[in-house]
């Protein structure tokens, strides 16, 4: 299985070259992606040395343009895909249609990549997506469990690609406006969920809060450790009971199932975070490196050793890490 | 005159209710009426068959029905419901997925798309257009600029595809596989015990500081205010919108449809306070605003 580390910066794209990867991903530094961070993504000339890098040790790397663009950002959406196939990016990883139907009419030798905000969550979804755009992979949504997962693996037309660690998104990609509805912005829009420039902390009285767009997500009593306000992470109130009434903050980490993806096939494993440092990106891609030798080196007797989980829970959201929807328990 | 539809029930209801509840829309002034379970797979009171009979039952009644899918596919169960609903060629069928899409297309039936279907762009609707879209709806989070944008855009490729425009009530924001109203009974989500049953309008969930932000509804979380664009009925007709959805609620629904149904034949509404579940109005997305913002 190829590993498919995040790169939202050229050291952090080196680090994960040196480390491992098999492939990486970045995007521009623009509203083209989902991971829209002040300081971070690609300039051309930054993309460049970084493609350079990375080819010149056999890692391939892929543009993500996963954002949907509207009529008055077409023409910028349509010139990031031209400039990714003028960069000579391995594959183009896209969600819109309008976009899919671009790259694939004018740039029908780079490869199509369906991106997670893509929201295919079936094999009728990906024959959609294979018949009218010939996408030659996808990345499945974190919302299958691993038996929803091998039905849409044994009749998929397509690779499949499977988030394996990092932040852990609770509802189906692409298809969450949670975001624009408290802030502005959501992924589809502006690729950014839960945008930084509407967060606010605050000591009080009762403890430190955060708030998004005024709105209070979470309240931290002494001792506890406060985590980014991603809005599906925060506590609230529903009949009474405040708890994390959505999700926990949590990382997903698949280690245990290397063995069950590889059986079904799956092509690649990919790690979330190209909002991540360097030193996290390089030490996450050691691990599932190492993690992915052994696997292919001793087919049937793969276990997950203790160094490498300590490793993972040290970089996970609370120290926590979760099998997520793969666990059908966890729903 | 500007259509007026009724969405999908997006809440779990008795079979009782559902018929109690449709046997008076086909006495409401609205055009299109669309039928199915569009959230829950474990949601099923109702059996394919007895939508269809129901959909029968309300085109007699001079409606016009289109049958919703399911918005979440994850299981070959799924997929087999959803066959299901295009293996007939009586009613329209509303996509909420790309699965849907492509089966309606296997099939060769004519379809709209859900303000669940990713359209930002008129690319997008060329796409689907070359599929057999017959219509489609403005993805929630999109507003009026965008909106503009796009019936100009279709209007200059020379395609006629019908906009329509959630206009009212709880907005549909994310899905999940998890089930929220399962979790916070702490139940699995495969012996969910149908708690949704006793939450018709769902579960309000608050912010520490009492502030209205979602509603839970089994694997869906909609808007905790509710969406309202009565005042903005006459722009969206000069526009060339096609239809304004309304969207289900166990009370008051009668009332909400006949101020639409007044304002969009250019009288002045009513002014009596409704029945309705108490909750906040929002208008912001139109106004491209942050979902929850009220605009004045």
């Amino acid at each position: 299985m190829e590993l498919v580390c995040p790169a939202g910066s050229l050291p952090a794209l080196k680090a994960a070259v040196d480390n491992g990867a098999d492939a990486v991903y970045f995007g521009f530094r623009d509203s083209t992606n989902a991971r829209q961070f002040a300081g971070l993504n690609f300039n051309d000339k930054r993309a460049a040395e970084g493609i350079a890098y990375a080819h010149a040790r056999n890692t391939r790397v892929f543009c993500a343009i996963n954002t949907y663009p509207q009529p008055e950002g077409w023409a910028q959406w349509t010139a990031a895909v031209d400039r990714a196939a003028g960069l000579g990016v391995d594959a183009i990883i896209l969600a819109d249609m309008g976009l899919l139907d671009y790259a694939a009419n004018k740039h029908p030798h780079i490869p199509r990549h369906l991106s997670v905000q893509g929201s295919a969550t079936s094999y009728e979804a990906l024959s959609f997506y294979k018949d009218n755009f010939d996408i030659r992979r996808a990345v499945l949504p974190r919302v299958l469990s691993l038996d929803q997962v091998r039905g849409v693996a044994k009749h998929s037309p397509v690779e499949l690609e499977v988030f394996a660690f990092g932040s852990l998104c609770i509802m189906a990609e692409g298809r969450c406006y949670l975001s624009s509805y408290l802030t502005d912005e959501s992924p589809n829009t502006r690729g950014a969920c839960s945008p930084a420039k509407a967060v606010r902390w605050e000591e009080t009285h009762q403890g430190l809060e955060s708030r998004l767009n005024g709105v209070l997500i979470d309240r931290y009593g002494a001792g506890e450790s406060a985590g980014y306000p991603t809005l599906c992470k925060g506590r609230f109130e529903v009949e009474g009971s405040v708890y994390h009434a959505i999700e926990e903050p949590v990382s997903l980490n698949t280690l245990d199932l290397l063995p069950e993806l590889k059986d079904l096939g799956i092509a690649a494993v990919k790690i979330e975070g190209r909002q991540r440092s360097p030193a996290y990106i390089a030490d996450v891609a050691r691990t599932w490196s190492q993690a992915l030798d052994n696997l292919d080196r001793t087919p049937g007797m793969f276990t997950v050793e203790n160094a490498w989980r300590q490793t993972l829970s040290g970089l996970s959201e609370g120290g926590l890490t979760t099998l997520g929807a793969y666990h059908r328990k966890w729903k | 005159m500007m259509k007026l539809s009724l969405g999908p029930i997006l809440w779990f209801w008795s079979k009782q209710t559902v018929f109690d509840f449709y046997s008076k829309a086909a006495e409401w002034p609205v055009d299109t009426i669309y039928l199915g379970e569009a959230v829950c797979a474990r949601r099923r009171e109702l059996k394919p068959d007895d939508w269809f009979a129901l959909a029968r039952d309300l085109r007699a009644c001079g409606k016009e029905v289109v049958l919703s899918t399911q918005t979440l596919i994850e299981s070959e169960a799924d997929l087999r419901r959803l066959r299901r609903i295009c293996e007939q060629d009586d009613f329209l069928v509303e996509a909420n997925d790309q699965s849907a899409v492509q089966v309606a297309v296997r099939h060769q039936i004519p379809f709209v798309t859900g303000p669940s279907m990713n359209i930002y762009n008129v690319a997008s609707l060329v796409v689907l257009a070359k599929q057999g879209l017959r219509g489609w709806s403005l993805p929630v989070e999109l507003g009026k600029d965008t909106l503009q944008q796009l019936l100009e855009g279709l209007s200059a490729s020379g395609l006629e595809l019908p906009a329509e425009v959630f206009s009212w009530g709880f907005l549909p924001l994310a899905w999940s596989s998890r089930c929220f109203t399962a979790r916070h009974y702490n139940l699995p989500k495969d012996n969910c015990e149908f708690r949704c049953l006793q939450h018709p309008d769902g579960l309000a969930l608050r912010s520490r500081e009492s502030e209205e932000l979602f509603r839970l509804n089994g694997i869906s979380t909609l808007s905790g205010a509710r969406y309202d664009l009565m005042r903005e009925l006459p722009d969206m007709a000069r526009m060339g919108v096609g239809t304004a959805r309304l969207s289900p609620e166990l009370h008051g629904m009668e009332e909400v449809i006949a101020r639409f149904d007044q304002v969009r034949r250019g009288l002045l509404p009513e002014t009596d306070p409704l029945t309705l579940v108490e909750a906040p109005p929002c208008n912001g997305y139109w106004y491209g605003k942050p979902g929850m913002a009220q605009v004045l």
